[in-house]
């Protein structure tokens, strides 16, 4: 499935807070299709990273494009082929599921036939119609973060970024999401996720390795435990991180 | 246009859906407006009044029971000097003390001209004028009875002015008619600022706005998402305490109110957005209404609801120029009491505009999708 | 001890690091009192009238000039028919209107009697019976200066003395309620929203958990407020002495010892509202609403208890400011003692064990 049409461009991205560098001279490309993850510490630059190419932030210097649109001057553009989905919960909690449905539909201007289809498939999938008019707020954890991650592709964008999605849910959650994940690429959806569990990593097609606001590592899982000799890739973050 | 419509139908079933938020939309504002507009009132309703009787005879027994007779009047008696009287008026029991002295009667009726004294207690000026103008003239009546009979010739010849005054609008001259409008204004300004300006910083402080800010919604589509239903809201609480202000006050409702809620959503559309704008520049909902907070009691106080503001120096005059509630407190009692047309007050609805304008225009540029 | 201290010094940073509480800590009571001070007031100064003259005679124009000079009144129209009159007023050109009729002079020379119609804008009462009154005691005045050969009048003179405010200035009025309005904003609301933020991000559960005692939490919180609000204490009577020369007549000491049982009060009331509120909304909600605004309207501050009607009256007798203020006033302007105090200091001092002794009960049940 994965192509090697690039969706995502980075040339050397700068991101200064003050004297602080967030992100230093990065550079990678995401192909069609792929997962790929974005692995690192606390504090190592990801979320700024993802937030600059979702067009929430802007960069201090440095050559981006997204989806085929510049980062600087076409961020609306941009908007309209992405999916996002923050490392805090962000859908509203005092609205029910069926509310946030619509409403995030309507904002991405989905024809009300399309969105109503869409969420039908979703609720079922997600095992989740009973609870159409329950308060967000109301939902366990995981839920609320599968719940996100569809809305998140309702709109069938090209990209969907994933800012720890998995963050404080349980294992067995965890693989279910990862399960969703997969289907969305199936769909020709291309993800960009972060993550510092390292077991995910191992789904991503391709991982980089973050440290200090740099990238230090970038290649398919299999090659990095190749090329570090580890067993798996908390081996291979330990030893980088030596 | 269809982006907008969402926006709206998510505010909205928000906004219901906050069983807290309800009444302090529509109960609070209207149980403060029946309060206020009672407690805020410079008329005088009774005045506390010691009375020293030195002379203790029938002339002064006739005037004691002349004012005692005024209902205006709670009076105090029995005291033996005026030390006890001035006792009183530090103690604040009185407002007033009224000294007759020794010779009262006899000088009353051998001179035709006597004098008493009267002690105020004058911290508050107002008060202390209004209540001794309201003994002088009992006392003037009293003199008018007693001396009307042996009027000498040469005091006919005095010259005077004689003025007759008409009071339009509010001949009773009743308070209410002028501080209910006034309040409401308040009220609707409080209403707004805070909870539309609140509205937008819950969004950051809850992390939503993210949600919101990787969408293709456009900037301005988000701020008059937060606008209007609040428009809507202040324009129903606009209504609700006019309708309670007539049913309370008998308010005169003499101009058009097509023309009061025309020029109401103008002023409520720069309210908002002046709030809107203060959340944009606001991280919690802390700073956000200290901030909203401070510039309305200036606001308030500066807009010639309570004192008038011919009064102000010419520099407080001139800030006016851009305080919002100066413009509307004046639209809403010219309209209300004195049947303004638009024409009447083009000026104040011109300035309102161009504000509403500006300020809606700059919570949109304020408002960053990207940080 | 030593822990105490250190609990105070990160209070204190908290309040010195956010320049938006400073500002609302220092920029309120000042700009309150400058408007209070400078800007507000109830006189009636440059109103603008209109006068139609039918009689353009020596005697009109003098008296017309005579009401520009006085520097209350300036002229702002002339109209020339009656129909004019009303829109005058809508549009609010002009607060009243001065008529002096045909032959003004003439009738007031030959039959000692002439006439002046007023008519004011009353949508504004105040102002319009101001305004009413000022004519025509400018009006009095004048025939009083033309034909100053008259002889003393008939009837029982008034000789009124203004006790305790002499020049009737605002200032006097505005001072005393002023420092318990800002004394209940910086010590009640400001240490009920602290406590509650507090409690609302969590960091109320880390310290209870810590060595210190409840009662040390309470009063590391609450001691800058206390510090804050005394200085501004000071800062409105030093202001109040040297700029609006409000005096101190009474005693200072006296003074100050009802300003700390108040600061005191307000405090135990801001930790009450804390003990109610679960987040800092609800705590601002509660403060703006159930404490400013019957501290500033039904106290006294600005508008006399006694002109409120009985229900209001009554209920102002539950609120703290109104007791303040009248201590305040008189001890500052009246130069009254604990003699004449004491009333109300009491009911200061039951209303604070009152909020306290709530407070702590509402803080065991939470505890258990």
């Amino acid at each position: 499935m994965i192509s090697n049409e690039a969706v995502i461009t980075v040339k050397n991205m700068m991101k200064r807070f003050g004297t602080f560098v967030a992100n230093d001279n990065l550079n990678f490309e995401v192909y069609k299709g792929e997962i790929f993850g974005f692995i690192g510490a606390n504090g190592a630059g990801k979320t700024t990273a993802i937030r600059i190419l979702c067009g929430l932030s802007t960069p201090t210097s440095g050559e981006m494009s997204v989806a085929g649109y510049d980062i600087y001057h076409q961020t609306e553009k941009i908007k309209k082929n992405i999916g996002y989905m923050s490392q805090k919960f962000s859908l509203y909690e005092d609205l029910t599921v069926a509310e946030n449905i619509r409403f995030f539909g309507g904002v991405y201007g989905m024809k009300i036939s399309d969105r109503k289809a869409r969420t039908e498939e979703m609720l079922e999938r997600l095992d989740l119609m009973a609870f159409k008019n329950r308060k967000i707020g109301d939902l366990p954890l995981g839920w609320k973060q599968k719940l996100a991650f569809s809305i998140a592709i309702l709109h069938n964008p090209k990209i969907v970024f994933l800012d720890e999605p998995t963050g404080g849910v349980d294992p067995i959650t965890r693989r279910q999401f990862w399960n969703l994940i997969y289907e969305a690429v199936q769909k020709g959806i291309t993800v960009f996720v972060t993550t510092h569990y390292m077991d995910e990593a191992e789904y991503c097609d391709r991982v980089s390795i973050m440290s200090e606001g740099r990238i230090v590592a970038l290649d398919t899982p299999e090659n990095l435990k190749k090329q570090y000799n580890a067993i798996n890739m908390d081996e291979v973050f330990l030893k980088i991180a030596r | 246009m269809r982006t907008l419509f969402y926006i709206l139908q998510k505010e909205f079933t928000q906004i219901f859906r906050n069983k807290s938020m309800l009444p302090i939309i529509f109960v609070m504002p209207l149980v403060q407006m029946l309060i206020l507009v009672f407690a805020a009132t410079n008329e005088l309703k009774q005045v506390d009044l010691a009375l020293v009787d030195y002379d203790h005879s029938a002339s002064s027994r006739n005037l004691i029971h002349e004012i005692s007779g005024n209902p205006f009047f709670k009076v105090v008696t029995g005291l033996n000097n005026s030390q006890e009287a001035e006792d009183l008026l530090m103690r604040n029991k009185v407002n007033l003390a009224l000294v007759i002295p020794k010779e009262f009667d006899k000088e009353l009726t051998t001179l035709k001209r006597t004098e008493v004294q009267v002690l105020v207690d004058a911290i508050n000026g107002n008060a202390a004028q209004l209540s001794l103008a309201y003994l002088s003239n009992v006392i003037g009546a009293y003199s008018q009875k007693v001396l009307i009979k042996p009027i000498k010739p040469e005091f006919r010849q005095a010259k005077t002015i004689e003025i007759k005054s008409t009071y339009w609008f509010n001949p009773e001259l009743n308070y209410k008619f002028y501080m209910a409008p006034g309040i409401l204004v308040v009220l609707i300004t409080v209403v707004g600022m805070l909870l539309g300006g609140m509205n937008l910083v819950r969004e950051k402080e809850l992390g939503t706005i993210e949600q919101i800010n990787v969408t293709p919604i456009k900037k301005w589509q988000f701020i008059a998402g937060k606008l209007l239903p609040f428009l809507i809201i202040g324009l129903f609480d606009l209504a609700f305490g006019l309708l309670l202000a007539k049913l309370a006050f008998n308010i005169p409702l003499r101009g058009s109110l097509l023309l009061l809620f025309s020029l109401a959503a103008v002023y409520l559309i720069l309210v908002l957005s002046w709030g809107l704008f203060i959340s944009t520049i606001s991280d919690t909902q802390q700073q956000a209404t200290f901030v909203s907070f401070f510039s309305l009691i200036v606001f308030i106080l500066m807009s010639g609801l309570f004192t008038p503001v011919e009064s102000m120096p010419q520099w407080a005059q001139n800030l006016d120029f851009i305080n919002p509630l100066f413009y509307f407190v004046k639209i809403m009692r010219s309209v209300l009491l004195k049947g303004s047309n638009f024409i009447d007050i083009v000026n104040e609805f011109a300035a309102l505009s161009a504000f509403a304008i500006s300020m809606f225009s700059l919570a949109i540029f304020r408002y960053r999708k990207t940080s | 001890m030593k822990r105490f201290l250190a609990f105070l010094r990160k209070e204190f940073l908290h309040i010195f690091r956010d320049p938006r509480t400073l500002v609302i800590l220092f920029g309120i009571p000042i700009a309150q009192l400058l408007l209070f001070g400078f800007v507000l007031t109830n006189e009636v100064r440059n109103v603008k009238i209109a006068v139609v003259d039918h009689s353009r005679d020596y005697l009109s124009i003098r008296l017309t000039q005579q009401l520009v000079s006085s520097g209350f009144f300036q002229v702002a129209a002339t109209p020339t028919s009656e129909s004019e009159y009303e829109g005058l007023f809508r549009s609010g050109k002009v607060k009243e209107i001065v008529i002096f009729e045909p032959n003004f002079a003439s009738r007031l020379v030959n039959e000692n009697k002439a006439d002046i119609q007023l008519i004011a804008d009353a949508s504004e009462p105040n102002t319009a019976q101001l305004v009413v009154n000022y004519t025509t005691a400018i009006t009095n005045n004048f025939v009083k200066t033309e034909f100053r050969k008259e002889q003393k009048q008939p009837g029982i003179n008034i000789k009124a003395r203004m006790l305790f405010n002499e020049d009737m200035l605002d200032s006097y009025n505005f001072i005393p309620g002023l420092i318990a309005v800002i004394l209940m904003l910086i010590s009640a609301m400001m240490t009920a929203i602290t406590i509650t933020r507090e409690k609302e991000s969590g960091t109320m559960e880390i310290l209870l958990a810590s060595p210190l005692k409840p009662i040390q939490i309470i009063l590391g919180k609450v001691t800058p407020y206390m510090i804050l609000s005394i200085v501004n204490a000071l800062v409105v009577l030093l202001i109040g002495y040297f700029v609006f020369n409000v005096p101190i007549i009474g005693s200072l000491a006296l003074l100050l010892a009802e300003i700390l049982l108040f600061i005191f009060l307000a405090l135990s009331l801001g930790i009450l509202i804390s003990t109610f509120a679960t987040n800092q909304v609800t705590a601002l909600a509660i403060s703006g609403f159930v404490l400013m605004l019957p501290s500033i309207l039904l106290s006294g501050f600005i508008f006399p208890v006694k002109n409120m009607p009985a229900p209001l009256e009554f209920i102002s007798n539950f609120i703290p400011p109104r007791w303040f203020i009248e201590i305040n006033r008189t001890v500052m302007l009246k130069g009254g003692g604990l003699a004449e105090v004491w009333p109300n200091t009491l009911i200061l001092l039951g209303m604070s064990a009152l909020f306290i002794a709530i407070s702590i009960r509402k803080f065991k049940i939470r505890l258990q």
